[in-house]
């Protein structure tokens, strides 16, 4: 079992799994807040369920936290191993001959996002954490949604809003499709999966950033 | 053609190298790039000056022997090349170009532009091989039934000569595409099935303590390959590993 720690195919492996699991988390993020801008009461509905529900709560929770300090802290580890692979740096190096700039920045998308993920959990999570396992006050299922509203008043916070969708876009294009290779499936099915994966890169932020700006504009 | 070298010298393995400049004039396009190099050294020779080491064997693109970084890219700025196939009608009058040994610390610099890709050979040992009996009761490979895609796909990933161009365009320096391509030329055949666990594990162990970078999926090795040795390669050996993993 240790061996398989250590062994970087197991690594890239245990990257693409806990990438995937993250990407599926957005979708589900994105369904329950795509919900705000047709419906409040739905999207109300939907937060108190994932807000109060305690296997959402003490389960899926938990599971969620583990797999985002995981996937950083592993691509922390390897891109300092991968740094000590190479010591001494080309005088010239032409990495954009053969392979384009988003995969081979993938720690400066992930950082952004990262950063913007500290942001969103001092917006969202702690405060929500606060109202109801600190102050312990009582469940207001109605709430929600003017606390969404009130986090896209600010034309700063929006703006940093939508430029950390820009570099998610950019950590999907190239983490989402590639996750596929590192599980070993590339086949006959493999062009389409990365025109579906890379469609998910850009649609999936892009409609993030939508739900932001018509509730920015809406005030 | 006249042209400006910057090339990486360094007496041996344990000196501090640095970038020199050279002039270099007469070049003709016809000249394979190794040539020209072959001229700069006569002009240094000629000058009692030590002339710059870098590896060469073939010279026609089979031996893998020749590295050099040109310009920031393996075996220079064409496809599908090693560096005695590069030709000097690729640059122009006036240009300058930048020499380098092919970068890791898994290829540790002998002297100048000549690496060691030893490191290529214990992998290899590792488990790059079938244990065959030789002593007079051989089978004749031709009686067992190869499916044609995967006898193709065997020879195209065999086709790798171990130049170590993938390692030396992976940003990461991993050396994943070389050893897929090994792994894979039996992995996919009958015979090399038989120890097919045991040999990705041994490979890729090996591979790892080598100090070779981590695979990073951006596709760099594949497009500078000479030989064209695809990244499915590389998606087989994980599924090669990942099942040899869940079997212990």
């Amino acid at each position: 079992m240790g061996g398989l720690i250590k062994s970087s195919i197991a690594r890239k492996v245990a990257m693409a799994l806990s990438g995937l699991f993250l990407v599926f988390f957005l979708l589900q993020h994105f369904s329950i807040n795509f919900t705000s801008v047709f419906s409040p009461d739905l999207f109300n509905e939907l937060s108190h369920f994932m807000g109060t529900n305690p296997i959402v709560q003490f389960v899926l929770q938990p599971i969620l936290i583990f797999a985002v300090v995981f996937h950083f802290v592993m691509g922390f580890i390897l891109e300092v191993q991968n740094n000590k692979a190479r010591a001494v740096k080309y005088a010239k190096y032409n990495g954009g001959a053969n392979a384009p700039w988003v995969s081979r920045n993938m720690i400066y998308s992930g950082l952004v996002v990262l950063a913007f993920l500290g942001l969103h959990f001092y917006d969202f999570w702690v405060p929500e954490i606060v109202y109801k396992y600190i102050e312990t006050n009582p469940e207001v299922p109605t709430r929600y949604y003017e606390e969404l509203l009130h986090k896209f008043e600010s034309p700063i916070r929006t703006g940093l809003y939508v430029l950390s969708f820009v570099f998610l876009a950019l950590h999907l294009w190239h983490g989402f499709a590639s996750s596929f290779q590192s599980v070993g499936f590339n086949n006959k099915y493999s062009e389409g999966l990365t025109k579906f994966a890379k469609a998910f890169a850009v649609l999936i932020p892009l409609g993030f950033v939508a739900i932001a700006v018509i509730h920015y504009f809406n005030h | 053609m006249n042209l400006t070298l910057k090339i990486w010298r360094q007496k041996d393995a344990k000196s501090q190298g640095k970038m020199v400049d050279y002039q270099i004039s007469g070049i003709e396009g016809d000249m394979s790039f190794l040539e020209m190099l072959d001229v700069l050294n006569e002009d240094l020779i000629s000058k009692g000056e030590e002339p710059v080491v870098f590896d060469h064997d073939c010279r026609e693109g089979i031996c893998g022997s020749c590295s050099l970084q040109i310009n920031g890219e393996p075996h220079g700025p064409d496809r599908l090349i090693t560096t005695c196939q590069l030709h000097m009608r690729k640059f122009n009058d006036g240009d300058t170009i930048y020499i380098e040994p092919f970068r890791a610390k898994a290829f540790p610099v002998v002297k100048d532009l000549m690496i060691d890709r030893s490191a290529f050979d214990r992998i290899q040992h590792a488990g790059g091989y079938i244990s065959v009996n030789t002593s007079g009761n051989t089978m004749d490979a031709n009686a067992i039934p190869v499916n044609k895609h995967d006898a193709d796909d065997s020879f195209a990933a065999a086709t790798c000569i171990g130049c170590g161009a993938c390692v030396a365009a992976c940003k990461n320096a991993s050396a994943m595409l070389f050893t897929s391509a090994k792994v894979s030329q039996f992995a996919l055949l009958p015979q090399g099935q038989v120890e097919a666990s045991e040999r990705v594990m041994a490979m890729v162990n090996q591979m790892d303590a080598e100090g070779f970078g981590n695979c990073t999926n951006t596709g760099a090795c594949e497009i500078e390959c000479p030989k064209g040795i695809s990244l499915e390669n590389i998606a087989r050996m994980n599924r090669e590993y990942l099942k040899a993993s869940v079997k212990g």
